[in-house]
């Protein structure tokens, strides 16, 4: 099939659909659009036709009728209506193949009023059918409670009986509709305990059974089946003592009988180890289960050592000294060519960091870290900060490691790092010279990393007497030039404290120099400097004083708050994130006047913003105060209730806008036992009236006015007449719709 | 539950495509691309399951695939389906289609691609596994054949 432009043959197809035509080709003609749309091209003009060969009473035309709905048509497409009746009409067909036909379309893209409608016939036929349409049934019937929950009471019966028949599709179906239905309604999973035995019996006979060639997979009788089995008996088995007790044997012996060696047998292990560890089983069988996952580990095939861990994901939390056990082999994976395994192993390694082992796991983690692929890295890096500060077991370890990482991996750390990194710094004073030498190095072999530069050129203005003492400082100033380069904040202040502890000219005229820069803020910088040197240089030694040690904040108020540069004049505030923005704009009112003492240590500090810890405790009275200022969502307006009936009472509050305009609220709430469901509410007003209903809050009101539901409307009477407001209440309680009307014929607070 | 079954060849052209959850035919295709694009850089022996695609259910799904000859077979699945599993069914898949075609290629699906969905019917319905029996499907799918035959003749 050749198409010279995609237009041609969409319209020649397009012709041939609506010219009267030999019968057989329609359905052919159809079938080209089909695969013209699986292309890409648009091919909705063939949707009333899917419509009318549907209606069609040849099989052939049906087939592909119900194809191209299916691939054509959804829930939002006005002409999947029309065909509702066309599938009602087929499900009661003799002909079980066009009963099929509709069945498969209607589990594909039926709709929630088509499910509604349709119900019924789904259950009559999960009874009355032979086999073949049962098991198209019970997956309907799946569909159907996914769409439309409250259906499910209405296909309890009729999966339990079908657990009892002998076809295979149809136990499987049944076992799959069991589980949607356990998995949505717990009332129903309790019902359903009581078929553990019969589950349990399935099994047995499924797996002890000799060779049966219906079933048979690579000499495992429907592993297809027994997955589905042993998922539903985790479901019910899970938080239960009786039936996980019924299980325990049927567990075992699955897990010591079944054959390890090809894919099929993994499978039926893989979900019997699952089974075991989420159900309340004795202990000897979870050591067995957590054996098989080990054993699967070592596994050359990588797809059972995927899952494997995969699933001892699941468990490190319950099960973290058994898991631990494999941790050898977990670190292993991690140099595995395979980047899935290579994700499931860092992410596995990560949760078996502990204080025994973190120097060696830091050590893989470290080497990892250098070769992994860039979509891992900012993870690795993020998961060994976590770590290190866990359980480091010395400070100067810590910084090692952190350094490491910045070093390594510094394009793809989180930003907050940096001011945690500098506080750990600042907080271990015994070690400031071996950091600031280390950084030192650093830069010197490879300045390229911005939050590296960061942190050593406040390392270096804050200790660089301590750097002076032990190295020369010929190519200082030439590292200030290359850091600008790289570091859009601003590294003039590092020099500036150093020269504060080590006077040196050239410092000066660097500053000076960057006095004529073109960016804007490193020369406003520059000249507020050279100002500090020049006109205020008896200030200056107070100003350019170290830190003072900063509090350790705690994690709640790295909300950006106080993330702050400083400058010799006011606070301004640092990275722009919107929130930090205001309430710093806002800090600025109180900071310059409230606490003047502020500014100075704070102009101690270099590029990277560090939080302050004083202000903190101002950002959070102005946020107090913001808080405080918020409009009461709530206004206080007279309300009457206008109807109430049934345990539903709905209230209407009004509040004049204007002169003619009028917004009214509307709450409904439900006092009776049980939720309602599908709440509505229409309006009508006169005619000369406008009337705006807005979206309401929700439609649901659960049991014994647990929450409300309110709609806002709008009214604008231009012509005053006389108000009065129609409203159709309608619901759907305990399983049965309602609807009633009320008139409202006087509105509180208005006056008329 | 199944999201997506998808076949394509080494090109990227799709060759069949069944979604069981609705999407817009412009996100369809991007996602086909997107399926394409992260399953290409495959090696040849790395584990069948792949994860971080964006565009089909977020976080829980899984693409789950394989690679005959020229053509690879995406099923994107969600958590509830076992990996293991879905593999098998690939297999029986693939052999369906050739016990039905004989010795199927990729000319068959381009040719038949009504006959390639009608085999997938029967053996996948609404995201949920139906039939995993090789015989049985094959016994179904040519009777409904034979059925279809009888008609034109009338």
């Amino acid at each position: 099939m050749l198409f010279a432009t995609f237009l041609q043959p969409s319209f020649r197809l397009n012709r041939l659909l609506y010219t009267p035509f030999v019968y057989c080709r329609r359905s052919h003609n159809l079938a080209k659009l089909l695969y013209v749309h699986m292309l890409g091209y648009p091919a909705h003009f063939g949707q009333m036709e899917c419509v009318r060969m549907i209606a069609s009473p040849r099989y052939s035309e049906k087939r592909v009728g119900y194809l191209g709905a299916m691939m054509l048509l959804d829930e939002k497409q006005d002409a999947s209506l029309l065909i509702t009746n066309s599938i009602k009409n087929d499900l009661s067909n003799s002909n079980q193949y066009i009963q099929s036909l509709a069945l498969c379309t209607l589990a594909c893209m039926g709709s929630a009023e088509m499910c509604r409608d349709l119900a019924p016939e789904i259950d009559r036929l999960l009874r009355a059918s032979n086999s073949y349409i049962k098991k198209k049934a019970a997956l309907c019937a799946v569909h159907i409670v996914r769409k439309v929950h409250d259906l499910g009471e209405l296909f309890t019966k009729a999966a339990r009986s079908l657990l009892t028949e002998k076809n295979h599709g149809v136990v499987h179906g049944a076992v799959v509709l069991i589980t949607e239905l356990c998995e949505r309604n717990s009332e129903t999973l309790e019902r359903f305990r009581k078929t553990v035995p019969d589950l349990v019996q399935i099994m047995k006979g499924l797996v002890i059974s000799g060779y049966s060639p219906d079933h048979d997979v690579a000499g495992i009788s429907d592993p297809f089946l027994q997955v589905r089995i042993l998922r539903l008996l985790r479901i019910l088995g899970r938080n239960n003592e009786a039936a996980s007790d019924a299980m325990n044997d049927l567990l075992a012996q699955v897990a010591t009988n079944t054959d390890s060696t090809k894919t099929v047998g993994n499978a039926v292990l893989y979900e019997t180890v699952l089974t075991v560890l989420d159900i309340k089983s004795e202990s000897g069988l979870r050591v067995l289960a957590v054996n098989i996952l080990g054993r699967f580990l070592l596994n050359n095939d990588r797809n059972i050592r995927y899952i494997a861990m995969t699933s001892l994901q699941k468990i490190v939390g319950t099960d973290h000294n058994a898991v631990q056990r494999h941790r050898g082999t977990i670190v292993d994976c991690l140099k595995d060519q395979d980047a899935s395994v290579k994700r499931r192993a860092l992410e596995l390694s990560l949760a078996l960091v502990s204080a025994s082992n973190i120097r060696s796991m830091m050590k893989e983690l470290l080497s990892f870290l250098s070769s992994c692929p860039p979509e891992l890295r900012s993870q690795t890096a993020s998961g060994i900060f976590n770590a290190a500060e866990r359980y480091a077991p010395s400070q100067r370890w810590h910084i090692d490691t952190i350094l490491h990482v910045l070093t390594t991996a510094g394009g793809d750390v989180r930003d907050e790092t940096v001011p945690n990194l500098i506080q750990l710094i600042t907080n271990t004073s015994e070690l400031h010279c071996y950091t600031v030498h280390k950084l030192y190095r650093a830069l010197l072999s490879d300045i390229s990393q911005q939050p590296l530069v960061q942190v050593a050129c406040w390392c270096i203005g804050e200790y660089g007497d301590l750097l002076l003492r032990g190295e020369c400082q010929e190519t200082e100033p030439v590292q200030v030039h290359r850091a600008h380069d790289c570091d859009p904040v601003n590294p003039l202040t590092a020099p500036l404290s150093l020269h504060n502890s080590t006077p040196d000219s050239r410092i000066r005229s660097i500053v000076s120099i960057y006095g004529s820069c073109i960016d804007v803020e490193l020369q406003q910088r520059a000249v507020e400097y050279n100002a500090l040197f020049k006109k205020y240089d008896h200030m200056r030694a107070a100003v350019l004083e170290r830190m003072p040690v900063i509090e350790k904040n705690s994690q709640g108020h790295t909300n950006g708050e106080t993330i702050k540069e400083s400058q010799t004049v006011k606070v301004k505030p640092g990275e722009p994130q919107q929130p930090a923005n205001q309430v710093c704009d806002l800090l600025d009112l109180l900071g310059g006047s409230e606490q003047p003492l502020q500014p100075s240590p704070a102009l101690g500090s270099a590029a990277p913003p560090i939080p302050v810890s004083t202000p903190n405790t101002v950002g959070g009275d102005l946020l107090d105060l913001l808080g405080g200022l918020e409009p009461t969502p709530i206004t206080p307006v007279a309300t009457v209730t206008v109807y109430e009936k049934d345990g539903v009472t709905v209230t209407l509050g009004c509040e004049k806008q204007s002169d003619s305009g009028l917004t009214v609220t509307l709450t409904a709430s439900n006092s009776t036992e049980s939720d309602i469901r599908g709440f509505t509410l229409q309006a009508a007003v006169p005619k000369s009236v406008q009337l705006h209903m807005k979206a309401p809050s929700g439609d649901s009101l659960p049991a014994r006015g647990a929450a409300k539901v309110t709609q806002m409307v709008v009214l604008n009477n231009p012509n005053k007449v006389n108000l009065k407001m129609r409203l159709r209440i309608s619901y759907t309680s305990q399983g049965s719709a309602v609807q009633d009307t009320v008139q409202i014929d006087s509105f509180p607070g208005l006056g008329q | 539950m199944i999201k997506a079954i998808l076949i394509f060849n080494n090109h990227g052209k799709p060759r069949l495509s069944k979604f069981y959850e609705h999407y817009n035919e412009d996100t369809e295709q991007q996602i086909i691309r997107e399926t394409f694009h992260l399953v290409s850089k495959r090696d040849e022996n790395v584990c069948n399951f792949l994860e971080g695609g964006m565009l089909i259910g977020g976080s829980d799904y899984k693409l789950i695939y394989r690679h005959y000859a020229t053509l690879y077979f995406v099923f994107c699945v969600d958590s509830s389906e076992s990996e293991l599993g879905i593999l098998d069914l690939i297999q029986v898949f693939v052999e369906t289609l050739d016990k039905c075609f004989e010795n199927v290629c990729e000319l068959d699906l381009i040719f038949h691609v009504d006959k390639v969905h009608n085999i997938l019917a029967e053996m996948v319905m609404g995201g949920m596994v139906l039939e995993t029996n090789m015989n049985e499907i094959i016994t179904q799918v040519d009777a409904q054949n034979k059925m279809e035959k009888s008609e034109v003749i009338l």
